[in-house]
Formats: structure tokens, C-alpha cells, sequence
């Protein structure tokens, strides 16, 4: 922790240099993805303000998932990369993940099966929040404030699927993340299950002022957030300005030309 | 950032290295050590010109053909009932409940050192044993133990089937892991829809999916079987034994210029694995375009009605003349007075056991101790090694396994000596740490091969998710992979170290003589006639692993007996 800090302070010249945007934001400038040689993303310009949710939608194998992983850090080093992301103004490109501080949930809720269901939580919550009581109380209102008060000593196993899927988000809320990152986090849900999910991961990103990033090849997801919805469409469509079409009695804003990302599709 | 993090992630980067380093440069040295001296040249000897004396005293020895053919027939022949049982038994009873049966049954004979089942199986079938004592003096009318040489046979068939009994589990268990990454029932089912009897199904479209999985089990049981040393010496004949038993004796003559006549063999004997390794690779391709026709042929085979008995009962046959075995050395180790004809000893003591207990503590202490670091040093190598191909993002390949298997596939007898003489130059010989190193050459294998599947397989995305918290790649090796990997890491070190308990050969050359294991003590009491001594000793060299298999899989569910989530991994 100390090294870190004292780290960080040496470089103030590169913070300033390297600002972008609004206080609380995510930004990706000219992102683009390839493998062995084959671009897969044109690049890719993208703004999401704090409490703003931004959803990328294109069909499964498009990519969308690996934006993702190259936001937080995780992509595989056999992907060709370009272009730099910003959290809260600061270049994070050549961050490792865990100084990124983009919290990500995925299909699965991936809560660690060996720890129980407030240890899942306290994984997540920073060390610099010190003492065991300070620790526990946080986690418990954490659980309270997902209607699971009283539940930090179960294994995670005995949870059901919609439980689990707020679990799985809170541990990533008291991480403290700056950005959230959705990689389709609701399509393993139960159908009624879905709906309650996505409304309780919405009203906290929002509540937190997270700018958040949605992937997801469900338009239902895309329309309930109401935002702006990005398509990452395939490259074989010859038509280079892709735009969402709008749905009905959802708001969707198109987006314009340089927010698109374009898929040079691989050759089968 | 992280500084030190980094540094070991560095350090992390020669993990590979030093572990083929530490692995196979002895064998590589071994085995020239040994080539050297079987062309004359070992200067420590005198022998420094060329020189075919070795080879020519080699060739005048007349019990050489018998000893060639000894060799031979246990060899093949024991691999070729092995095989043949595993891939009759899973494909004609792979839907019976015998076969789930003796999935129970297996696990545990595979944690029986070889040398523990050789004991047990020359007491059950020894003339004087429990299975002619079962039939006398009725029906069979023995009243006497009968004069039929059932042990030490001239025709190598006990050892034969001592190595069936211990070959047989451990091409099972290969089978099986292939079946699995295979999803053989899916093929299964597709076939049997198309009409296939499910013998005939399984041998069409599950074998030769499975059979590339298993080609190095099968090789390393082949070059085991041609080559095995401490089986031989309890169940084979003496005079003359098999080949790899003369080659120890020669090593051993106190008459210093047979060392030259021993190389000769133990590079003969290398000679006959590799010819035999590459006669069987020849046979496959023959074999498989052969077969190539009779594949789509169209035939649908019957119901295999006959085979699954058949094949069931010589499997359970097999598996249960292990299980008597271990029994019959648990009883005589407890016997006071167990005449023939007898079935039961009439009277039980501890005396067997009272009378040893210095050298049980002795041995004991030393297999303790020795298997115990080769397993630790072995898993942290691979855990190591594995940690390392997913952080730097390389893929194993084809070859690497094959390094891997290496010390298996080269017969122990054939660089052992090579590797003693190395072990003379860098002033290790008869100490711990090169007794400790040659274990690993076997030990480290069998770890790698048990755990890389469940460290591969582990979904990555715990540790994505684990990294976007805020933890560090360490703490997210400590915290997260390892305890979620426990029951797989804590039971390939098991596995390490029942593969360790069962050394008798690397124990006796590296250890110069001057430590005893229980393996070394089980084989030179199994000489000598008294049973209820050799049975303490095979029993206690049986005991210790499945104790060890036993921690592996008590342990994590212990630990993790509210987890249930953990129960699917591995």
C-alpha cells in the first residue's frame, strides 16, 4: 500500500499530462483490437459520465466481452491492442488490473467458492479499511442493502441464483470501483429474476455515480437502461455507418459514426 | 507498483528450466554414465580404452537366453493382458454396475506399492498359501503343500501377473481421465442411436479417440514391465532371474570388473525397452490401417452379451486378488502360529511388530522424511511451472509431455548406475539430498500429470474478478487459486508421495546402502522366509500412502465441509 502510494506520487507529471474528461468518467480513445494481425475492433471512441450507463451490443464472437477485458486489464497479451483508457481522467493503459479499480461482473457470479458469503465480501473491501469491527459492519450493511441481512456466515453454494448475482455486486461496490463493467451479467438469470437484478445493478451504479459499460446481445437489456446503446457489429455488413435502429417505447439515442466500433470479422 | 511482485513473477520465468534442469540432465548423465563403462571406459575402474570385454563376457553368460526370455514374455506379456483387460472391461461393462464397482476398488490398489503387492500375491499364491489352503486338505486332498512352483515360476508367469495386478489400476484410471476429456458417452450415444451393439460402438468411435491419450501410460507400463527390478526379485526365478535383475546383481558383484559386464546389460536392457517402445508404435500404425476398413464397414456388432461377463469377472478377479493380497499381509503380520492347512492362524500376537519396532521407527522415519520433500519439492515445481505457463500466456505442447514421461519411459536399471557415478563426482553420493533428487525424477512426473488438468481448468474468470477487486496477482495466487485448487494440489502431493514409498531401486543406488526405507527392507525380508516379518513391512509400505491419499481428501473436506460450491472443482 505504502509503495503504491509513494509510487504514484513520484509521477505527478504524467497525471496531469495524461487527464481527460470530467472528474468521475470512463473514457476509451481509438481502441482497437486485433488478433495475429487481423483487426477485429476499428477503433473505438467512447465517453460514459458518472451515473451513465452505455450499453455495447453486437452478437456473441463480435469482441464486445474483450473490450471489456482490455478495459480492466485482463485481455489475453495474444490480442494486438491500440489506443488508451481513461478512469476518472487518469491514463490507466499500462496499469496492471488490480490498480485499475474497474470492477467487473460477469455471466457467472464467480463468488470464491472456498470463502463464505461476508469472507466473498470482505475480498472485496480495501484494506485501508482497518479493524475487524469496522470490516464487519461494513459488510453487514452491504448485505442489508441487498436484502440478505444476517447472511455473511452462509457458503455462497447454498445462495440462489438472483442472491448470488447481488452478492456478486456488492463485493464488486466495496472494492470501491471507479467504473463498472457489465459483461452480460443477466443472461444466465431466470426470466422474472432478470428483470429485479438488472434494476437493483442499475439503481446502484447510478446511486454510486459509477460510469458504467454494459455489454450485452439482449436488447432487453439494452432498452431497460434507457441510455445510450453502441452497436459492434460485424464487418461483413458493407454498410460502414452502423446505427441502432431505434426500438419501440424505449428511448435509445443513436450514436454517431466515430462512437462505432467496427468488426473486421474473421474468416471463418 | 508492486516491485517485489514483479521479481518473483522474474523468478517465476525459470521455473521451467530448472525443473527439466534438476529432471532430466541426470538421466541424460545416467544414462551416459552407464553406456561409457559398457564399452570399457570407466576410469575410476581402470577402464579407459575402448573395449568390447563387457559386452563379449556379456554374450559367453549361459543363462543369458533365459534371462532374455524371461524378460520378454513377463514384459509383453504382462502389458498385453493389461491393456487388453482395461479395454475389454470399460467396453463391454462400461454401463454395469461392476464397472462403478471397481472404480471404488482401483484407487486404493493403485496406492499399493509394487513391492507390497508382490509380498501379498506370493503369500496368496504361493504353494503353502491362501489360496491352496482354501481347498485343503479338502477338496484338493493336499495334505502337504503341494510341489508346483506357483512363485518364482520358470516361466515368469507369477511376475506376470504381479505386474497385471498393479499394471492393470493404473491403465484403468488413465482410461477413465481419457474417457472424460474425450466425452466418450456422447459418442457412445450417437453410435448406439445409428445401431451399434455398444461393444462394437465403444471399439469404433471411443477407442480411437481414447487410445492417443493413453499411448505414453501404455509405453511407460511397457518399459516398466520390461525392466522391473523389485517385483522380480520376489516373484521371478533366480537362476537365471530376468535381465534387469542380473544387471543389479552384476553392479552389486563384489568383483569390481563385473561393473563392466553389468553396463553392458543395463545398456542391452535399454536397448530391448526402446526396440520394444518402437516395435508397439509400429503395431499401432499396422493396426490401425488394418482396421481402417473394419471401421466403416457398417457392421453393428451384437449385444456383447458374453464379453461383458467375461471381461467383468477377470477384471474383479484381477482387482480382488490385490485386495486379498493386502489382507493376507495384514493377518500374517498379526500371526503367532498359522500352520497349513489352516485358512485362519490359530493364534494372534503382536509380536511380529513388537520385535521390529526399532527398524519400523528406522525405516520408517527415513520413507517418512524422503517421500515427503520429494512430493513438497515436486509439487512446488510444478505449481510452479504451471503458474508460469498461465502468466507468461505459453501453451504446452505435444513435445513437452514427452520430456515429462521420460524417466518413465527409460528404464530404471538402464541410467540408475550413470547416475550414481554423477552423484560419486559431485560428492553426493549416499547422501539424502541425491536420495531425495533421484526420487523426484519419478515423483515429479506423476505429480505434474495429476494436477495440471484441475490447475488448467480452473475458470480463469475467479481470478479476473479476483484482480479487478484490488488484489494482487499474489495475493490472488494465495488467497484465491490455491485454496480453491487444495484437494487437487494436496492430492497429486499424495500421489507424489505414494510414487516415492514405492522407489526400491533409485533408493538403493542412490542411497549407497546407508538408508533404509521400507521398500528396501520389504524386499530383503521378502527373501528370507519369514513371512509375518515381511508382511509388517509391506503392510506398514502400503499404509503410509493410503494414509497420505487419505490427509489429500480428508483435509479440504474438512475445511471446506460448509462449501459445497467447492465439491464440482477437481
Amino acid at each position: 500500500m505504502n509503495r503504491s502510494q509513494k509510487q504514484t506520487q513520484h509521477r505527478p507529471e504524467d497525471r496531469a499530462k495524461g487527464r481527460i474528461g470530467a472528474r468521475s468518467s470512463l473514457a476509451l480513445r481509438g481502441v482497437s483490437l486485433g488478433i495475429a494481425g487481423r483487426p477485429l475492433i476499428a477503433p473505438l471512441d467512447l465517453d460514459v459520465a458518472g451515473g451513465e450507463i452505455v450499453t455495447l451490443m453486437g452478437p456473441s464472437g463480435s469482441g464486445k466481452s474483450s473490450i471489456l477485458a482490455y478495459v480492466c486489464g485482463t485481455l489475453e497479451p495474444t490480442f494486438d491492442t491500440a489506443g488508451k483508457i481513461f478512469i476518472d481522467g487518469q491514463d490507466m493503459t499500462e496499469f496492471p488490473p488490480e490498480k485499475r479499480r474497474a470492477g467487473i461482473l460477469f455471466q457467472d457470479d464467480l463468488l470464491f467458492p472456498h470463502l463464505s458469503v461476508g469472507e466473498n465480501l470482505a475480498f472485496g473491501l480495501p484494506r485501508r479499511i482497518k479493524g475487524r469491527r469496522e470490516r464487519d459492519a461494513r459488510i453487514d450493511q452491504a448485505l442489508v442493502e441487498a436484502e440478505l441481512g444476517g447472511f455473511a456466515r452462509r457458503d455462497p453454494a447454498t445462495l440462489s441464483g438472483g442472491q448470488r448475482a447481488r452478492v456478486a455486486l456488492m463485493r464488486t461496490l466495496l472494492s470501491e470501483p471507479r467504473a463498472l463493467l457489465l459483461d452480460e451479467p443477466f443472461s444466465k438469470l431466470d426470466v422474472h429474476l432478470r428483470e429485479k437484478v438488472r434494476r437493483f445493478v442499475f439503481d446502484h451504479a447510478r446511486a454510486k455515480g459509477l460510469p458504467t459499460l454494459l455489454v450485452t446481445h439482449d436488447p432487453e437489456d439494452a432498452a431497460a437502461t434507457g441510455e445510450r446503446v453502441v452497436e459492434v457489429r460485424p464487418a461483413m455488413i458493407d454498410n460502414p455507418s452502423v446505427s441502432q435502429t431505434p426500438q419501440k417505447n424505449h428511448e435509445i439515442s443513436t450514436v454517431s459514426h466515430r462512437e462505432v466500433g467496427i468488426i473486421k470479422k474473421l474468416s471463418p | 507498483m508492486n516491485v517485489r511482485g514483479w521479481e518473483r513473477i522474474k523468478l517465476l520465468r525459470y521455473a521451467p528450466g530448472l525443473t527439466i534442469l534438476l529432471f532430466l540432465a541426470p538421466v541424460g548423465a545416467g544414462l551416459i554414465g552407464t553406456w561409457l563403462p559398457a564399452v570399457g571406459i570407466f576410469p575410476a575402474l581402470g577402464g579407459k580404452e575402448f573395449s568390447l570385454a563387457g559386452w563379449r563376457e556379456l554374450f559367453a553368460y549361459p543363462g543369458l537366453g533365459s534371462a532374455l526370455r524371461l524378460t520378454l514374455v513377463s514384459g509383453l506379456l504382462s502389458t498385453l493382458l493389461s491393456l487388453t483387460l482395461v479395454i475389454g472391461f470399460v467396453a463391454s461393462c462400461g454401463e454395469h454396475r461392476a464397472f462403478q464397482a471397481l472404480r471404488r476398488l482401483i484407487a486404493p490398489l493403485l496406492a499399493v506399492p509394487h513391492v507390497a503387492v508382490a509380498i501379498g500375491l506370493a503369500f496368496l499364491i504361493a504353494p503353502s498359501g491362501w489360496l491352496v489352503r482354501a481347498v485343503s486338505p479338502w477338496p484338493s486332498g493336499w495334505e502337504v503343500p503341494p510341489d508346483i512352483a506357483t512363485v518364482q515360476d520358470p516361466y515368469g508367469l507369477a511376475l506376470t501377473l504381479g505386474l497385471v495386478v498393479k499394471e492393470m489400476p493404473f491403465l484403468f484410471l488413465m482410461t477413465l481421465a481419457a474417457l472424460h476429456q474425450t466425452q466418450a458417452d456422447r459418442r457412445l450415444a450417437v453410435a448406439r442411436s445409428l445401431g451399434y451393439g455398444p461393444v462394437t460402438a465403444w471399439i469404433k468411435t471411443v477407442l480411437p479417440a481414447i487410445y492417443p491419450q493413453i499411448r505414453l501410460p501404455i509405453y511407460a507400463v511397457l518399459a516398466f514391465s520390461l525392466s522391473v527390478v523389485d517385483m522380480a526379485l520376489i516373484l521371478a526365478p533366480t537362476t537365471p532371474p530376468p535381465l534387469a535383475v542380473l544387471v543389479l546383481r552384476w553392479f552389486n558383484d563384489p568383483d569390481l570388473s563385473m561393473r563392466f559386464v553389468a553396463a553392458a546389460c543395463a545398456s542391452l536392457q535399454f536397448g530391448i525397452v526402446a526396440v520394444a517402445i518402437g516395435g508397439w508404435r509400429l503395431m499401432e500404425i499396422v493396426i490401425a490401417r488394418l482396421v481402417r476398413s473394419w471401421l466403416v464397414d457398417g457392421r453393428r456388432g451384437g449385444s456383447g452379451g458374453l464379453l461383458a461377463p467375461v471381461f467383468g469377472l477377470f477384471a474383479l478377479a484381477v482387482c480382488g486378488m490385490g485386495a486379498l493380497s493386502i489382507l493376507g499381509m495384514v493377518i500374517w503380520s498379526f500371526a503367532k502360529r498359522w500352520r497349513y492347512p489352516d485358512v485362519l492362524p490359530s493364534a494372534v500376537s503382536l509380536d511380529s511388530w513388537m520385535r521390529q519396532t526399532n527398524s519400523i521407527l528406522n525405516a520408517g522415519l527415513n520413507t517418512l522424511t524422503i517421500g515427503f520433500a520429494a512430493a513438497a519439492i515436486a509439487t512446488v515445481l510444478v505449481v510452479a511451472c504451471l503458474e508460469n505457463e498461465r502468466r507468461q500466456r505459453v501453451s504446452s505442447n505435444g513435445r513437452g509431455i514427452w520430456l515429462l514421461y521420460a524417466p518413465l519411459l527409460v528404464p530404471q536399471i538402464g541410467f540408475l548406475f550413470g547416475t550414481q557415478v554423477l552423484a560419486v563426482h559431485m560428492n553426493l553420493d549416499g547422501t539424502w539430498v541425491a536420495l531425495v533428487w533421484t526420487h523426484l525424477l519419478f515423483v515429479l512426473p506423476y505429480v505434474f500429470l495429476s494436477l495440471s488438468d484441475s490447475y488448467r481448468n480452473l475458470d480463469e474468470r475467479y481470478l479476473r474478478s479476483a484482480l479487478c477487486l484490488g488484489a494482487s496477482p499474489n495475493r490472488v495466487f494465495w488467497r484465491v487459486k490455491l485454496p480453491m485448487l487444495l484437494r487437487p494440489v494436496l492430492y497429486a502431493m499424495a500421489i507424489g508421495f505414494a510414487v516415492s514409498v514405492a522407489q526400491y531401486l533409485p533408493t538403493l543406488f542412490a542411497g549407497g546402502g546407508r538408508y533404509v526405507t521400507l521398500t528396501t527392507e520389504a524386499v530383503s525380508l521378502a527373501a528370507g522366509a519369514n513371512r509375518r516379518v515381511a508382511g509388517v513391512f509391506a503392510l506398514l509400505q502400503a499404509v503410509l500412502p493410503m494414509v497420505a491419499f487419505g490427509l489429500a481428501i480428508g483435509v479440504p473436506a474438512l475445511l471446506y465441509r460448509r462449501r459445497r460450491g467447492l465439491r464440482g472443482i477437481a
